[in-house]
């Protein structure tokens, strides 16, 4: 009998493929140390990844910051030589085939500052156009459907060194889709917009996929419900190294076995968190300061493991201001996978 | 073919743009690229006017006030341009764009010459007027070939340098500064390059300046050849010479450490 997953990795292998890596590794060599005592260092960005991703499919690389997500965009935009390995774009090997490739696909950063200030909205999408060899016409025409879909459109004689920063991200976005990619590189695209500006970005991106099924979208982010809800597989991704990859779905339900609870206290003694990882049947646990309160993650075996729990809880002498058992998210399989939560930086950077 | 033809034209124009429009949208440089050269230009006039030399060598300073300003946008629009480039994060876009990076260069130094030629313009004219110079122009054609060939060999330059400061971060600011000076000297902008000596002014001609300048000023002022450092049909030869292995130099050298920056991993990556 043939399970999900199976079914679901033969369909991969069966459609045709946008994006595939094989043991793709990038080895960055660095310098360590400060004056006499500095010394060189190598940092393995990518350690052999290896991915697939098919026509038409908004792909998400999911992990925090220095997992390996840029240099993986960087690589397969051709602006990067993997140490080892292969990486295809559209069928075409991204050493080999350069030119080709840079004609079908385009990307957009979050936080961009590209173009030129003293140029207007329009003129800066116009001169990126020039780029790809766009007739003024078709350049003419998308930029108007792109601007209005963004809507930006009643900024576009405003120079943008006079543009908000979520203005200006608009701007790219609209760049980035300006030249009609069959593949586009999405790194971030929401940093730092409002949530207002995040959604409606996040639509136009559901939106142009939706239009043309040959399109397809490699989208990175550290935010969960950006990949949660575009995203129809989601790579999760930390130290270089594929953990996991499948549907957002599929990847919330290898949890289903797990409790999952989410406890707010005050106050809570820091020191005291190792100790409740001793605990039995406690497989991953997070605490998290917001609001002014300790919020704690827990992912526990089974629900009796609750109890010690909140007793040793109660023993730090905090007080437990809820306790809600959650459904579990996208945050929760990247904490159970890792050890940590997305958001906590790696020690030491 | 065709194809291939108009992404290079497209783009060309494309990189061209900010550099042709933002000398109209930022006036300041009226006073800043004009003016203050004009007065460091005036205390060489005031110097030979004291000493009593030649009348010629009034023009040949306020000529060479108004090369200047070319040798300035090379230097920090052209050649350290890609590093900017980089820190504004544009350098990414440019490289995974179709267009070639030779035609983004290209489109720099063309929109650099023409703002630079009205700045070159403004001083020339001013110049002139204030310290009353007079021109004897012979062979307009031949002085317009000249200044074309020197632009041709110095924007290659400046191309050529571009592309190793693809590879530099912070260090291509110092490197523009350390050239500033010694350029000054060495390619004669206030003085006629041959009091230098044969020998070092052979080594200078390596500065596309050196030998476009000469060369103009022999051509602006013929009444008195002998201050010119060699004949122009010979300069003319050697700055097409220059062009040549300038553009040339910069066209390798572009793919060369395109490709190198690509392995080491410095095409995006800012060094601060």
């Amino acid at each position: 009998m043939e399970g999900r997953g199976d079914a679901e990795t033969r369909r991969v292998m069966e459609e045709p493929l946008a994006i595939r890596t094989e043991n793709l590794t990038r080895i960055y060599r660095i310098r360590e140390g400060k004056g006499r005592q500095k010394k060189r260092g190598e940092l393995v960005a990518l350690d052999r990844v290896n991915l697939q991703v098919r026509q038409g499919e908004l792909f998400g690389l999911l992990g925090p910051n220095g997992a390996g997500k840029t240099t993986l965009i960087k690589i397969l935009t051709t602006l990067l030589s993997p140490t080892s390995g292969r990486a295809w774009v559209d069928g075409l090997d991204v050493e080999r085939d350069v030119d080709e490739i840079r004609r079908r696909i385009n990307m957009v950063s979050g936080g961009e500052t590209s173009g030129y200030g003293l140029l207007t909205v329009q003129e800066n999408l116009w001169m990126f156009a020039q780029f790809y060899g766009m007739d003024r016409r078709t350049t003419r025409q998308r930029m108007d459907e792109l601007l209005e879909m963004v809507g930006l459109a009643d900024r576009r004689h405003t120079k943008i060194s006079d543009l908000s920063t979520g203005l200006r991200q608009k701007m790219n976005v609209v760049r980035g889709f300006l030249t009609d990619p069959r593949i586009i590189f999405l790194d971030e695209p929401t940093l730092g917009l409002d949530v207002g500006a995040a959604r409606q970005v996040r639509s136009f991106i559901a939106n142009w996929l939706r239009e043309r099924p040959e399109r397809t979208v490699l989208l990175t982010t550290h935010y969960m419900v950006e990949a949660d809800e575009l995203c129809d597989r989601v790579a999760i991704i930390d130290h270089g190294q594929v953990l996991a990859c499948d549907t957002p779905s599929h990847l919330k339900r290898s949890l289903s076995r797990e409790a999952i609870y989410h406890i707010r206290v005050s106050p809570f003694p820091q020191e005291l968190a190792p100790s409740f990882h001793l605990i039995e049947g406690v497989r991953q646990f997070t605490p998290r300061f917001h609001d002014g309160h300790v919020h704690l993650d827990f992912i526990l075996e089974e629900d009796d493991v609750l109890t010690p729990v909140v007793d040793r809880i109660s023993r730090t002498g905090a007080r437990i201001l809820s306790l809600e058992k959650r459904e579990p998210t996208l945050e929760d399989v990247f904490m159970s996978l890792v050890g940590r939560g997305l958001t906590e930086e790696h020690p030491g950077e | 073919m065709r194809a291939g033809l108009e992404l290079w034209v497209r783009t060309v124009i494309g990189r061209a743009y900010p550099r042709i429009v933002g000398a109209n949208r930022e006036r300041s440089w009226l006073f800043f690229d004009t003016f203050l050269p004009l007065l460091g230009t005036a205390a060489y006039v005031f110097v030979y006017r004291a000493v009593g030399a030649p009348e010629e060598y009034i023009g040949f300073v306020i000529v060479g006030g108004a090369m200047t300003a070319f040798w300035m946008n090379v230097l920090w629009s052209m050649s350290s341009q890609l590093y900017w480039e980089k820190e504004s994060g544009n350098l990414g876009l440019y490289i995974a764009a179709p267009a070639p990076m030779m035609a983004i260069l290209l489109g720099m130094a063309v929109g650099g010459l023409f703002s630079t030629t009205l700045r070159a313009t403004a001083i020339l004219a001013i110049g002139s007027l204030i310290f009353d110079v007079h021109y004897a122009l012979g062979d307009f054609g031949l002085l317009l070939l000249t200044f074309a060939l020197t632009m041709a060999a110095l924007y290659g330059m400046g191309m050529l340098f571009a592309s190793l400061y693809l590879l530099w971060g912070r260090e291509a600011w110092h490197i523009s500064n350390l050239l500033t000076e010694p350029v000054y000297l060495l390619s004669g902008f206030y003085f006629p390059v041959r009091h230098l000596g044969f020998w070092v002014a052979v080594v200078a001609s390596f500065i596309p300046l050196t030998l476009g300048l000469d060369a103009m000023r022999q051509l602006l002022f013929p009444t008195n050849p002998t201050l010119g450092f060699l004949s122009v049909p010979v300069e003319v030869g050697a700055l097409t010479g220059l062009s040549i292995l300038f553009i040339v130099a910069a066209w390798y050298a572009l793919g060369y450490l395109e490709r190198l920056a690509k392995r080491e991993g410095r095409l995006t990556e800012r060094r601060g």
